[in-house]
């Protein structure tokens, strides 16, 4: 009755997916790599509670796109972002925007898993240290059992929170990941492919997690599978050499897609 | 169809099976060679390293003894203190005859004809001009040691310790020999009633330079290397690690920064001597910085050392995984606080051998301090590092200088000396690095 029920509720939502309001806004984005243009005038917007795949072959910048969200193309000293990007109106562009600000709104999680070489408590309770988000050891440990528990990994790794978190399997690596994001409260969360490097159970994991966290979070996720695509988003974006091709929800995106190319990549055809 | 295909293969197989053979002979050839130059590469190299070894610790290991003479010792009134001034004026303990002791000592121990100069000359010549001090510091320090008799042991003189070690050929004619066949009888006499005897050399530890070898040690130099090497890794370190961070992390990559990275690199193969004349010009020339001072020595030794450090910092800067500072930045931490919380302890092991190996560099160098005048005759403890003092492979180069017999094994032995101050300080870099090693 309850699995009927969220079904329903899920297939209302992706029903009324053109009503959902925007959390970001990306008009005209364009990216150069010094000379190399990279992307070319993207406009793409991303709704709010709603997990948005960006697929496409490989160097067609769907991770570029996604590293604008979060400013994460500044580390790059080559690199130039043109065009305008907003999340709830504000533009994140603007020379009055802190990017650790920025950072701690749009967090992101990456395609290899990357937890700090600390122990599984201190990568959770970092973001939140350094942004001032908890005052008591009491807090952090709040901290800590939640965002774990929204990961999923709570039950596995409350018993040896204090050992490094770099002893953890790969797939538990990358929801530890996870949940050093969450734990500074994000509104958005970037996933660069955040399944490539797992097996199939642990990327199952990943899946259903991503699943739960859209309730309170939006996600953007890059993904080379398109199965995996079709499984966890509910709109999806098709990147070609710098272009954004085709947005649409992922039903239709992978029914009935508007553009030629997108239908001949998810079939196939190149890529 | 068939024959064509049959043609093609026997046209194509066999040619390439007849290579194949050749080709895996000759492959395994080249590696059994490639493995016997290797081989003999290391054969050769521990074969010098052991030749080198051999010849320090056989010419050097009888440094750590020392012959000494123990007398009773009368330390008579009438010599020290004739007119019994010394209440009015303690300073005459300071000039007093103390050899005379030491004279009449051994004429009493080696039953000598008092009147006998040139006999008596011989028998005080054993025993070491140090004396003098020796019995006047004993004098100072207990006056009421006047009037009574003491057994003291006095060090042998150079020449006789290195006779008493067999390392003067008695073959030689007597007349070319710096020890005389009296002196062999006496020694052979001493050492039966056991007042003469090898003990282990406590001075060479503790004693300054010295023109007599029985009384000189690397303890002041000793001491000089170890407050250079204090300075340099208070100013090395620091400007090193904030020098790599920034170059490494914060500066721009344009033509400049490229300019300074070749020129760091060029840096550390400059002949130290270089450095030497560097800092005679600035620091003593232009900065009126005291000459021969640890001071002036740490300073150019930290110049010689900044680029060692600032290379190995930068390299293990690089090797922190790009993940790891993403991960922090994604998490929105500046990038300072990126590069102090995660990507410097991570690439401290690497920084700390780094700094290790730069100052073990910097212990064994002498040209440069040969230019700022450190190459001097220091007697007494530097309380400073404002105050003259030498270095370690300094006494060691003026030791090697010297002629006496006593002065080569000296020599030897502070080299033995030098080189276990660096084993051990590499062993630290390697277990700081085993112990910090992290895998990601």
């Amino acid at each position: 009755m309850n699995m009927m029920s969220e079904a329903a509720v899920e297939k209302a939502l992706d029903q009324k997916m053109n009503t959902v309001p925007f959390k970001m806004i990306g008009k005209d984005v364009s990216v150069y790599y010094g000379e190399k243009r990279a992307l070319f005038d993207v406009n793409l917007n991303v709704r709010e509670n709603t997990v948005t795949a960006l697929i496409g072959p490989s160097g067609c910048g769907k991770s570029t796109f996604l590293r604008t969200l979060n400013r994460m193309n500044d580390t790059i000293d080559s690199c130039r972002v043109t065009g305008k990007i907003t999340l709830d109106d504000g533009d994140i562009y603007d020379p009055s925007i802190d990017v650790v600000e920025l950072r701690a709104r749009v967090g992101m999680v990456f395609q290899k898993p990357n937890p700090f070489p600390k122990s599984i408590y201190e990568n959770v309770t970092y973001g939140p240290k350094i942004h001032g988000l908890a005052r008591t050891k009491a807090d952090l440990d709040q901290i800590v059992e939640t965002s774990l528990q929204k990961a999923g990994l709570w039950n596995e790794v409350k018993d040896r929170l204090h050992e490094s978190g770099t002893g953890l399997s790969g797939g538990q690596q990358q929801r530890l990941c996870i949940a050093r994001a969450v734990a500074v409260s994000p509104e958005v969360i970037l996933m660069d492919e955040p399944c490539s490097a797992l097996d199939p159970i642990a990327t199952a994991k990943v899946e259903e997690l991503i699943h739960e966290l859209r309730t309170n979070y939006t996600i953007v996720i890059v993904t080379h599978s398109m199965q995996q695509a079709a499984r966890v988003s509910q709109r999806t974006a098709m990147f070609h050499l710098g272009n954004l091709v085709e947005e649409n929800d992922t039903d239709k995106m992978f029914t009935n897609p508007d553009d030629q190319r997108t239908q001949d990549y998810i079939m196939g055809r190149f890529g | 169809m068939t024959d064509m295909t049959s043609s093609v293969q026997s046209t194509f197989v066999r040619p390439a099976q007849a290579r194949r053979d050749i080709g895996i002979k000759k492959r395994y050839a080249a590696e059994r060679r490639f493995k016997a130059y290797g081989l003999i590469a290391i054969l050769i190299g521990l074969f010098f390293l052991f030749v080198l070894l051999w010849t320090v610790v056989s010419k050097g290991y009888t440094a750590f003894q020392q012959t000494a003479i123990t007398l009773p010792i009368e330390f008579s009134e009438k010599i020290i203190d004739p007119k019994n001034e010394r209440g009015a004026n303690p300073a005459k303990l300071m000039t007093a005859n103390y050899p005379l002791l030491v004279r009449d000592a051994l004429v009493k121990a080696l039953g000598i004809d008092p009147a006998n100069k040139p006999l008596v000359k011989q028998a005080t010549d054993m025993v070491s001009a140090s004396a003098r001090t020796q019995l006047r510091d004993l004098v100072v320090a207990n006056p009421a040691i006047i009037g009574t008799t003491a057994t003291v042991s006095l060090l042998a003189e150079g020449n006789i310790d290195s006779a008493n070690k067999g390392q003067i050929d008695l073959t030689v004619a007597e007349a070319n020999r710096k020890v005389k066949d009296q002196q062999i009888e006496w020694m052979k006499t001493l050492s039966e009633t056991g007042a003469m005897a090898k003990q282990f050399n406590t001075g060479l530890f503790t004693y300054g330079a010295s023109s007599r070898p029985e009384a000189s040690g690397i303890g002041v130099a000793a001491l000089g290397s170890l407050y250079m090497m204090l300075i340099v890794l208070v100013l090395a370190l620091p400007i090193g690690v904030a020098a790599s961070i920034y170059l490494e992390e914060f500066a721009p990559k344009n033509r400049l920064t490229d300019l300074i990275e070749v020129n760091i690199n060029n840096l550390a193969a400059v002949p130290s001597i270089v450095y030497g004349l560097l800092g005679l010009s600035i620091f003593i020339n232009f900065a009126g910085m005291p000459r021969s001072a640890a001071v002036v020595g740490g300073l150019v030794l930290t110049l010689m050392t900044l680029p060692t450090i600032i290379i190995a910092t930068r390299a293990a800067l690089k090797a922190v995984p790009p993940s790891i500072r993403s991960a922090a930045l994604g998490l929105g931490a500046s990038k300072m606080q990126t590069i102090f919380h995660h990507v410097l302890p991570l690439a401290m092991p690497g920084v700390l051998t780094g700094t290790i190996i730069g100052l073990a560099h910097a212990l064994g160098e002498t040209a440069p301090l040969l230019l700022i005048g450190m190459v001097a005759f220091v007697v007494d403890y530097p309380g400073s590092p404002m105050d003259p003092s030498t270095a370690l492979p300094v006494q060691i180069y003026m030791w090697a200088n010297e002629a006496e017999r006593a002065f080569v094994e000296r020599t030897s032995g502070a080299i033995m000396i030098l080189l276990i101050f660096l084993v051990v300080m590499n062993l630290g870099a390697i277990l700081l690095r085993r112990r910090f090693e992290r895998r990601w």
